[in-house]
C-alpha cells in the first residue's frame, strides 16, 4: 500500500457533544469512511450524496479545515495530523482546493492577480518578477487563458466561468498531487460547466493530478469520473466504478437518487417507486445502530434494524474489487439460503 | 375593487386558439443605468402564459430571466428600470398601475416564490403564523377556526404533514421549506404564480418533491406558473411550454415535446447538448465565446458572436421571432 497518494482509515466525524449549547446532542456526519488514491495513474473519485450526507466534511478533513474525531488521513504515508511543519508545507501545496463558489474566494477589492502573487509570496515558487510572471501565464494557459486580458482585472469584470477557471489555475500553479474540488461546476452555467470538467479531465491525463470531485450530481460524475464513493447520512451506501454503480445501481437508496435525476425528455417521466423524504426530526430519531437508510426504504427487513450492514460485492465475480454496496439484500449467506 | 371587475371582463375577451391568456408580456424593456451607459438586461420581450400551463424560462445566468420576472411583478429595483412595453395580467397593465393598486394585484393575483426562498422563512415564527400573516395582511382579520382550517388545507395541497403546523422553520427539511413558500404562495388562490428557480439550491430527491408538487398544485388550482431554471431536465419534466432567453432577447418559445424533439435556435440547440446524461458517456461538448457586451449590442443577430452557424445576413439584420410550427416560434435567419 505504499504506492497509495491519498489513503483514508476508518474517518469518523462527530460534530458536538461537548460545549453548553449542544446539551450533548452529537451529529454523526460521516462514519468510518475508507478511502484511497493511487498515486498512479491520476484519477478522478467523486464523492456524492444528497445535501447532509457528509460530503463536504469529507472534504474539510481533507484540506484539514476541521479535526478528525477518529481515523487517520495518511499522506504518501505519513498521517497528516502527526506531520511536521515541514511536511505540512508540502502536503498544503500539493493539496488543493477549488470550491463551489467563484463570487466568494475572491476580494473584491483587489485585480485577480493577487490571488496569484499570494500563492507565488507564500510559496516562494520564484525568485524574480520574470520568473513568477511566466509561471501565472503557465498556468493560465492550461486553462485556457491568457494573462494580458484577465490579471490587471478585478473580480467582478470575470465571468462566473472565467473565475472557476483562474482558481484551478492557481491550484495547478502549486503542481500540486490532488486537487479537492468541492461542487465546483454547480454555480457555472451548463454551457460553461464541459470546458471546466474538459480542464479536469486534461490536468488528470497529462499532468497527473488526482481529484477528489465532491458533487451531488451524478450526471457530470459519470461523465468525467473514475471511481464514485456515494454517501447516505454520512455511511458509504455503494461504491466502485463510477460507469458500474450508475448503469446498474444495487443500493435502494442510489436507485431512489439515479430515478430521480430529471430526464431531458418530455416523452420520459421520472421512474421508480414514488419518493419521500424526511424531516429533521425524523432524520434525528433514525435508527442509531442499524442502516441509515432503513426509515426510506422499500425493502427494509427486520435485521437492517439491529446492526448496520457492511460492504458486500455486488455484480458478477469478476466485478467484486470494484463494486460494494451496503446493503442485506446482497448479503451472501441469504441468497444461499434463499437459494 | 373595481380592478378585480374589469380583470374578469377583461379575461373574458382574452383568448387566443380556443386557450385563454393570463399573462401578455408585449415588447418588455428593463434597462439597468450604468456610469458608461444603459445595460439591455431585457430587450423587446414578448411573451404570453395560458391559464392553467407552466411556462418555462430558461437561460444562462445574466441572460434576463429574473430581471424579466420581477419586471412582471414590478420589483425591478434602481438603477434598473422598466423602460417600455406591457404587462397584461387578466388584461390589466401592470406597469401602468399605481402603487396601491400594484398592491392589491401583488400576491392575490400574482404571487412569487423567490430564489432560494426557503430562506425567506422567518427563523422565530411558527409555520402557520407565517402562512396566517400572508393571508390576513391582504384578507383582513379571519376567524380563527376558519383561519386554521385554511392553513391545514393547504398543507395538505403542497403534500406536507399537518404536524408542521405548530413547527419552526429550522425544524424542517430544505425541501419541506420550499413546500411551505409554495403554500404561501397559493393561499390567496393567484391566477400566476412565479418561480425563480425554486429546486436550484437542493439536491435531485428533493428536487423531484418539490417538483412534484407543483405540479400537483397546478393540477388541482389550475394556476398558472412562469417557472425561471436553467436546468433543462427538470424543465423537461415539469412544463407545457418553454421560452428561451439569451442576452436579453427571446429567441425561441415553443411547447415542450417540440423543443426537444427539434430545437432550432443555435443556442437552444446547444443549451439541450449540454446536457450531462447518465445514459451514456460521450465526449464533452466544448463551447467557445463570450456574450456581447449588453451595453453595446452588435447590429444583428445578437448570438452571433458564439453561433457556430453565423451567416452574414446575422450580422446585419436582427432576425425577429417567427412562428415555423404551430406554436413553435423562433428568431433566426436559418428558418426563412
Amino acid at each position: 500500500m505504499s504506492d497509495a497518494l491519498l489513503e483514508i482509515k476508518n474517518a469518523t466525524k462527530i460534530y458536538g457533544g461537548s460545549g453548553f449549547m449542544s446539551k450533548g446532542n452529537t451529529t454523526v456526519a460521516l462514519q468510518d469512511f475508507n478511502l484511497n488514491i493511487q498515486a498512479k495513474p491520476a484519477t478522478i473519485t467523486t464523492i456524492a450524496g444528497e445535501s447532509g450526507s457528509g460530503k463536504t466534511t469529507l472534504a474539510n478533513l481533507v484540506l484539514g479545515f476541521i479535526k478528525i474525531t477518529s481515523g487517520q488521513v495518511i499522506y504518501k504515508g505519513v498521517d497528516v495530523a502527526t506531520m511536521d511543519k515541514r511536511q505540512l508545507m508540502e502536503y498544503r501545496r500539493e493539496v488543493q482546493a477549488v470550491f463551489q463558489d467563484p463570487y466568494a474566494v475572491y476580494n473584491p477589492f483587489y485585480r485577480v492577480k493577487h490571488i496569484f502573487d499570494m500563492v507565488l509570496k507564500n510559496f516562494k515558487l520564484a525568485s524574480s518578477k520574470e520568473e513568477g510572471r511566466a509561471l501565472i501565464e503557465d498556468a493560465l494557459n492550461v486553462v485556457g487563458m491568457r494573462g494580458e486580458e484577465v490579471l490587471e482585472k478585478y473580480p467582478h469584470q470575470l465571468s462566473g466561468g472565467q473565475r472557476q477557471r483562474m482558481m484551478v489555475a492557481r491550484a495547478y500553479m502549486l503542481k500540486p498531487r490532488l486537487i479537492v474540488a468541492d461542487e465546483p461546476v454547480s454555480m457555472v452555467d451548463a454551457s460553461l460547466r464541459a470546458m471546466i470538467l474538459d480542464i479536469m479531465l486534461r490536468l488528470r491525463d497529462e499532468h497527473n493530478i488526482s481529484f477528489l470531485y465532491i458533487t451531488h450530481d451524478l450526471s457530470t460524475a459519470y461523465q468525467i469520473g473514475d471511481n464514485i464513493h456515494l454517501l447516505y447520512q454520512g455511511s458509504v451506501a455503494e461504491r466502485g466504478n463510477t460507469v458500474r454503480v450508475i448503469e446498474n445501481p444495487k443500493h435502494p437508496y442510489v436507485q431512489m437518487l439515479i430515478d430521480s435525476i430529471p430526464v431531458p425528455d418530455p416523452s420520459v417521466r421520472w421512474g421508480g417507486e414514488e419518493v419521500t423524504t424526511l424531516d429533521d426530526e425524523q432524520m434525528r430519531a433514525m435508527v442509531e445502530s442499524g442502516c441509515r437508510f432503513y426509515n426510506r426504504c422499500a425493502f427494509h427487513m427486520e435485521r437492517c434494524l439491529t446492526k448496520a450492514p457492511p460492504m458486500y460485492a455486488v455484480g458478477g465475480e469478476a466485478e467484486k474489487l470494484t463494486h460494494e454496496a451496503a446493503c442485506y439484500l446482497y448479503d451472501p449467506e441469504v441468497e444461499k439460503v434463499a437459494a | 375593487m373595481t380592478v378585480q371587475m374589469e380583470r374578469k371582463r377583461a379575461a373574458q375577451s382574452a383568448s387566443a386558439n380556443g386557450k385563454e391568456i393570463t399573462l401578455d408580456v408585449k415588447s418588455l424593456k428593463v434597462y439597468y443605468a450604468t456610469p458608461t451607459g444603459d445595460v439591455r438586461a431585457v430587450d423587446d420581450v414578448s411573451f404570453h402564459v395560458y391559464r392553467g400551463e407552466i411556462l418555462g424560462l430558461v437561460g444562462e445566468s445574466g441572460c434576463g430571466k429574473t430581471t424579466t420576472a420581477m419586471a412582471i411583478l414590478r420589483m425591478v429595483q434602481p438603477p434598473g428600470r422598466i423602460v417600455g412595453g406591457q404587462v397584461l395580467l387578466d388584461g390589466i397593465d401592470l406597469v401602468g398601475l399605481n402603487e396601491s393598486a400594484l398592491r392589491d394585484v401583488r400576491w392575490n393575483t400574482l404571487a412569487l416564490i423567490p430564489q432560494g426562498a426557503m430562506n425567506s422563512l422567518n427563523p422565530v415564527m411558527r409555520i402557520h403564523t407565517q402562512i396566517a400573516e400572508a393571508i390576513q395582511t391582504h384578507e383582513g382579520k379571519q376567524p380563527k377556526e376558519k383561519l386554521k382550517k385554511r392553513i391545514l388545507d393547504l398543507l395538505v395541497t403542497v403534500g406536507l404533514p399537518s404536524r408542521i403546523y405548530d413547527m419552526y422553520p429550522h425544524e424542517l427539511s430544505g425541501g419541506m421549506k420550499q413546500r411551505v413558500c409554495i403554500a404561501m404562495a397559493v393561499a390567496l388562490h393567484p391566477s400566476l404564480i412565479i418561480a425563480d428557480e425554486p429546486t436550484s439550491a437542493l439536491d435531485v430527491v428533493v428536487q423531484r418533491v418539490v417538483g412534484q408538487t407543483l405540479l400537483d398544485v397546478k393540477q388541482r388550482m389550475g394556476v398558472s406558473m412562469i417557472l425561471i431554471g436553467h436546468d433543462m431536465g427538470l424543465q423537461a419534466q415539469l412544463v407545457d411550454r418553454i421560452a428561451v432567453m439569451y442576452a436579453g432577447h427571446m429567441v425561441e418559445v415553443s411547447p415542450v415535446g417540440s423543443i426537444f424533439a427539434d430545437p432550432l435556435h443555435p443556442y437552444t440547440q446547444l443549451l439541450i447538448e449540454s446536457i450531462p446524461s447518465i445514459k451514456e458517456r460521450k465526449p464533452l461538448k466544448l463551447t467557445e465565446g463570450l456574450t456581447h457586451d449588453l451595453r453595446n449590442p452588435p447590429p444583428g443577430c445578437i448570438f452571433q458572436e458564439r453561433c457556430p452557424k453565423v451567416m452574414d445576413i446575422c450580422r446585419a439584420d436582427k432576425p425577429p421571432l417567427r412562428q415555423i410550427k404551430p406554436e413553435h416560434y423562433v428568431a433566426c435567419h436559418l428558418y426563412e
